[in-house]
């Protein structure tokens, strides 16, 4: 059985609508306009148990109400859901008590006091037996490297640390289905290093299924091998992320080290396609998919070349290319 | 469930003694309404030849400073809470939680009561000091009296929960939070004893819950009140937090179906 099943999911949120001005606010005590926004539009996919799977999406692409939808945090409009085999909309202790919803902007700790007494707390909501908190409490702290921060007021973290502790705290009953949403947002990159070895390590150690949204494709390409893009609320693709570039990206980019001593005239680099960068006497230069072969070829017989690659353009760009695509994949 | 309220009132002692300051100022705060009412009705029972209705000035002392107390045992999670926790989507983090977000409310409020009274000794034994009070209750007042707090404090969680759960349709309920607390301060003894107002009013605070969060538990300690009183206002109360808890539920039930999860 899958650890989620999502089919036909919707929401529909109704919106107020008003024109700006004193006129367009009078007129609105008496006639209220409403305008249906829609923010997930019938997706349908399965995550497997022990799956990492990352949520890609422009903001408002509707990744987060998805994410609030399977943690039981709002009703679907339409369609149906399950997780670990429960409808999340009714917020059942055996699911809740499995699960966890960690949003990189929102703090769940007590702000005035040490972070090992918000743990003791959860303890207590989560009824978790003493001995397995102390050992999973203590495992937690020394992955992230914490023990230093446990008697420290949760105001006087810096934003990292906060995150960290976030996590801890958010893990302490072992959730077997861990939502993430913008973990790493806002911490420098070794903090989300961090954070990012530590999901990788939980999930492995643990076999927690994990659903992942980020704007940083490092959080994805580092955990994730499966991804969903989400646009406009549809499903753009759902797959592998490797494939991905396979599928929708329409060039690739040829990196070439071109001996720079005096030799027949060879044709610019400019010719063969659109030059990127030029570091030295190493350009990278963006070729059609289909003619990097042919092209790949010529410069290899017309340069004395010292070194060449070829590689995907950044996945960003990749997703950029699927989101102004707009076809709906899979 | 019973370890989960401990730690919560332990964790909510813990952070009211961080504000040690803040608390003493807002007792103090607290204790102004109280002691302008109580020096009016002296000054009105001196003038009038020592009591009226029966209240003496060492009577109103009693009920006024009894009053401090009870005042800050009842109060509860306002719907100005429930507004910022509903605007600012901080409502999700306690739906996240496997318990219902009302224990939470009453575990941390009533950690917060044991603070206040350690706060409110001192105040008290000053305004003691000051209006001599006439008190001379009863064991069994002392212990209705106990069980009258704890009931008025369940009531309110009960009926400002309510009041706040209506956040869930409007956003905004300060209005209406306004107007329950004008009905509160003249029906339930929080402005004058309700033995002092006209009788369409005491008759009417019969059958409404603000009685039984304000005069019912100052009453049973400072009295005159018969056993057959103390009797029907344990089952008044009982009565209420049942009422509460059916309305909570019903509007819980509906209400958090249109929650918008906004602000994260």
């Amino acid at each position: 059985m899958p650890s989620i099943h999502v089919s036909g999911l919707r929401k529909v949120f109704p919106v107020p609508v008003r024109e700006a001005g004193l006129k367009a606010s009078v007129r609105s005590l008496f006639h209220r306009e409403m305008r249906d926004v829609v923010a997930v539009d019938g997706i349908s996919f399965d995550v497997a148990p022990g799956e990492v799977v990352g949520f890609l999406g422009p903001n408002g692409a509707g990744k987060t109400t998805t994410l609030k939808m399977l943690s039981g945090l709002l009703q679907p409009t339409d369609g149906e859901a399950t997780v670990l085999g429960y409808r999340p909309g009714a917020r059942d202790p055996g699911l809740l008590s499995r699960m966890a919803l960690v949003m990189g902007n929102r703090n769940q700790l007590q702000w005035d006091l040490p972070a090992a007494d918000s743990f003791e707390l959860n303890r207590s909501i989560y009824r978790i037996p003493r001995p397995e908190f102390a050992a999973m409490r203590d495992e937690l702290v020394e992955i992230l490297d914490v023990g230093d921060l446990m008697r420290t007021p949760v105001r006087n973290l810096s934003l990292g640390e906060r995150m960290k502790m976030e996590l801890a705290g958010s893990l302490l009953h072992r959730p077997a289905m861990l939502f993430l949403d913008e973990p790493t947002i806002g911490l420098d990159v070794t903090a989300q290093k961090r954070i990012r070895a530590f999901i990788a390590a939980y999930n492995e150690r643990y076999g927690a299924t994990v659903v992942l949204t980020s704007h940083y494709m490092a959080d994805v390409e580092a955990l994730c091998k499966r991804i969903i893009v989400i646009h406009h609320g549809k499903v753009l693709f759902d797959g592998e992320l490797s494939t991905l570039s396979d599928r929708f990206a329409a060039t690739r980019t040829i990196v070439v080290r071109i001996d720079q001593a005096p030799q027949s005239p060879a044709p610019p680099l400019s010719s063969y396609g659109t030059v990127l960068s030029v570091e030295g006497d190493t350009t990278s230069i963006s070729v059609a998919r289909e003619d990097v072969a042919t092209i790949t070829g010529r410069i290899l017989s017309e340069h004395v070349v010292l070194d060449l690659t070829i590689d995907d353009p950044p996945i960003e760009d990749v997703i950029e290319r699927v989101f102004a695509d707009g076809a709906v994949v899979d | 469930m019973v370890e989960m309220y401990l730690t919560l009132a332990r964790t909510s002692i813990q952070v009211q003694f961080q504000y040690r300051a803040a608390n003493y100022f807002y007792m103090i705060g607290m204790v102004v309404e109280p002691v302008i009412y109580l020096v009016v009705w002296r000054t009105i029972a001196r003038s009038s030849g020592g009591s009226v209705e029966g209240y003496t000035a060492g009577t109103f002392a009693a009920y006024y400073i009894v009053w401090t107390l009870v005042r800050n045992m009842n109060i509860v999670f306002t719907p100005f809470g429930w507004e910022q926790r509903i605007r600012e989507g901080e409502l999700s983090g306690h739906l996240l939680r496997p318990v219902h977000p009302i224990h939470y409310d009453l575990a941390s409020f009533a950690g917060w009561k044991l603070v206040v009274i350690v706060f409110w000794l001192p105040i008290a034994a000053v305004l003691s000091l000051v209006f001599h009070p006439t008190l001379h209750p009863s064991p069994l007042q002392g212990v209705v009296f106990f069980m009258a707090v704890w009931g008025a404090y369940l009531i309110r969680s009960m009926l400002l929960w309510a009041l706040g759960l209506i956040t869930l349709w409007t956003t905004r309920v300060s209005a209406l939070y306004e107007a329950y607390f004008m009905a509160e301060l003249l029906l339930s003894g929080r402005l004058v004893p309700l033995t002092l107002m006209p009788g369409w009013v005491q008759g009417l605070s019969w059958f409404l819950p603000f009685r039984w969060t304000f005069g019912f538990p100052i009453t049973a300690l400072v009295g005159p009140v018969s056993n057959r009183e103390l009797l029907v206002g344990v089952l008044a109360q009982a009565g209420w937090v049942l009422v509460g808890v059916l309305v909570v539920k019903a509007m819980w039930r509906r209400g958090i179906r249109r929650y918008s999860a906004v602000g994260g």
